[in-house]
């Protein structure tokens, strides 16, 4: 065990070392990047009534980013994300109803037992091919949705667990009507979930990934555990899920029966493909207009929205593989400056 | 008891029956052109909407609506297979996953824009209403002829794979593309045809369940779910496959929902992921 690792790192750390391949995110942080992570603190005192969907955003976004971590960097094809999103959400919404409303430790609790879901199902997810994966991640989506709704008894059904209390942020920041410490709360964890996520996907660990991604059946060669990749990287990807669902149920102190849903994890899968995958900012970027466009269309006519959500995906599909993010790099590339 | 037990199983193997006629076309286009196509509902849907619109805006009779719903859905299906989804074949099943996903969601809202977000009538000849009695046990007539349709269709479709020209045709691009187009065979019309097909056969499938499943504008989404379940359980582009699974996922959700309502539709999620586990290429999957 120990000599495989041993054998992957030089691997991956001579590539460092080499020429930066454009295409990989530096450890350095670009200026873009810091002008990127000052917008969503602009919008605190420029647009307070947004409040309430921003933190949605920020919310999704971090979903967005764990299902990038699991699609965009291992290539593991799931369509049922919103398991563990789900799982985060009601251990997070139950600890609260039953008398433990404390945020922080409700987070990683609720982390953990995403964690644990998401450790078990990978065995069975990774098994098989790309039809496989997406069956067993639907399957799976599917049974704890019907298990979440028969069991009424402890998650309310249908109507949702509503009595979700919680208590003041590190004893001291009410969450209010106004939503400000949902924001500020839901901002602070998205980046210091993101730093840890940019982190990882540029260590040894995120280089093999790519790898697995690119080529599965040469990984063995090069002495990496192609199962043992995909389980952690499954196992984080869903706690980070668990996080996101988990602030969800504290900053909206309600759990609907939807955190599980099938639309969940297909939007999901959207918004990180409008945004484009294996990039981390592309989740980011998609969730937000992907949310945007749905506040400012689906308030026109939902059936509308829906129909011009399908248009955008076939057109993407078809047109524009790599979404927004992608799309610009290659403009980017053809105007000969240098990209990210 | 024992009666209870065998009105079960055949409600659950016409269920079975229905979900076949209209995942049969599914189960081949993965098998043969390796295409995840969540859209395949849509295709049912439009020979649903077929079948109502004739029989209750123009009074064609219900039987006669059958064939015209097959002809209807076989042609949205050759259209769009030659202008979209052929570009899509060589694809990643990601890219194939979030087409469907998008065509779906249009012909949803299509439907619900065209003929309202309501459930549609259906209006079944008198002599398909009631039920008869066989050794003591009530049947109903409309399951008994859904049952008589399917196996008809199994058969022609037997015989059309087995017995004629473009069946070997369509049966050795299955197992070897490569080697098939050497051989003369023109893969490309084979993919149109068998698309067709497919998409005709789910049409009379949507047009038959209107009376079992419903038909409203979600359909496509709302059994998207079972007809992939089919034919991940049954092994793509095994006919065989799918009718056993077909009939193993009506049975047992028939049986579920009639002895224990309180898991519902847990049972088949659930026997899913137990099947997968052993076989992760279905029951007769071809490659493991």
């Amino acid at each position: 065990m120990a000599d495989k690792t041993a054998t992957l790192a030089p691997a991956p750390a001579r590539t460092q070392a080499g020429a930066a391949r454009p295409q990989l995110t530096g450890e350095r942080w670009h200026p873009l990047e810091i002008v990127f992570w000052l917008l969503p603190l602009v919008v605190v005192p420029l647009f307070p009534g947004y409040l309430v969907l921003g933190s949605q955003i920020l919310i999704v976004g971090l979903f967005a980013l764990s299902l990038d971590l699991i699609l965009g960097y291992a290539g593991i094809v799931s369509l049922g994300h919103a398991a563990f999103f789900g799982v985060g959400a009601y251990v997070a919404g139950l600890l609260a109803v039953h008398g433990w409303g404390e945020p922080i430790s409700g987070l990683l609790i609720a982390a953990a037992a995403a964690a644990l879901l998401g450790f078990v199902v990978s065995f069975i997810v990774v098994r098989g091919h790309e039809l496989t994966q997406l069956m067993v991640t639907l399957g799976i989506g599917l049974m704890l949705f019907e298990a979440a709704n028969k069991a009424a008894f402890i998650t309310g059904g249908v109507d949702g667990l509503s009595g979700v209390t919680m208590w003041k942020l590190l004893g001291v920041f009410e969450f209010g009507l106004a939503g400000k410490v949902a924001y500020l709360y839901s901002l602070v964890v998205l980046f210091l979930l993101f730093l840890v996520l940019r982190r990882l996907v540029n260590s040894p660990f995120g280089l093999s990934l790519r790898g697995l991604r690119e080529g599965p059946r040469r990984m063995p060669a090069i002495g990496a555990s192609v199962l043992r990749l995909q389980v952690r990287v499954f196992t984080i990807g869903a706690a980070i899920a668990g996080v996101a669902g988990a602030l969800l149920a504290q900053t909206t102190q309600f759990v609907g029966l939807e955190v599980l849903g099938f639309t969940r994890s297909a939007e999901l899968l959207i918004m990180l493909v409008l945004g484009g995958t294996g990039r981390l900012y592309g989740a980011l970027i998609g969730t937000a207009v992907f949310m945007l466009a749905q506040d400012y269309l689906a308030g026109i006519n939902p059936v509308y929205w829906q129909f011009w959500i399908g248009l955008l995906l076939v057109a993407i599909v078809m047109f524009a593989r790599g979404g927004i993010l992608g799309g610009a790099a290659t403009l980017l590339e053809r105007f000969g400056s240098k990209p990210r | 008891m024992f009666g209870n037990l065998v009105g079960v199983l055949f409600d659950g193997l016409a269920y079975g029956s229905l979900m076949f006629v209209i995942s049969i076309g599914l189960s081949v286009t993965m098998g043969l052109m390796n295409f995840v196509n969540l859209a395949h509902g849509a295709f049912a849907m439009v020979g649903g909407y077929a079948c109502v619109i004739l029989m209750n805006r123009l009074g064609v009779p219900f039987l006669l609506t059958l064939p015209i719903a097959f002809v209807v859905s076989a042609l949205v299906g050759m259209v769009l297979e030659r202008t979209l989804y052929q570009r899509l074949y060589k694809a990643s099943a990601l890219d194939q996953v979030l087409f469907s996903i998008g065509l779906t969601f249009i012909a949803v809202a299509a439907a619900s824009y065209a003929f309202g977000p309501s459930q549609q009538p259906v209006h079944l000849p008198q002599f398909l209403i009631g039920q008869v009695r066989v050794l003591g046990i009530d049947l109903g007539i409309y399951r008994l002829f859904l049952i008589a349709v399917v196996v008809a269709i199994t058969l022609a479709l037997g015989y059309l794979l087995e017995r004629t020209r473009f069946g070997a045709q369509v049966r050795a691009s299955v197992d070897n593309q490569q080697a098939s187009a050497g051989m003369g065979i023109n893969v490309n019309r084979v993919f149109a045809v068998t698309f067709a097909l497919g998409s005709g056969l789910a049409g009379i499938g949507g047009a038959l369940g209107i009376d079992v499943l419903g038909l409203d504008p979600t359909f496509p989404l709302k059994y998207m779910v079972y007809f992939l379940l089919v034919v991940a359980v049954g092994g793509a582009g095994s006919i065989k496959g799918s009718l056993v699974a077909a009939v193993i996922l009506g049975v047992f959700d028939v049986a579920g929902k009639y002895y224990v309502p309180e898991i519902g539709a847990f049972i088949i999620y659930a026997l899913m992921v137990l099947l997968l586990i052993p076989f992760p290429a279905g029951l007769y999957g071809r490659k493991a």
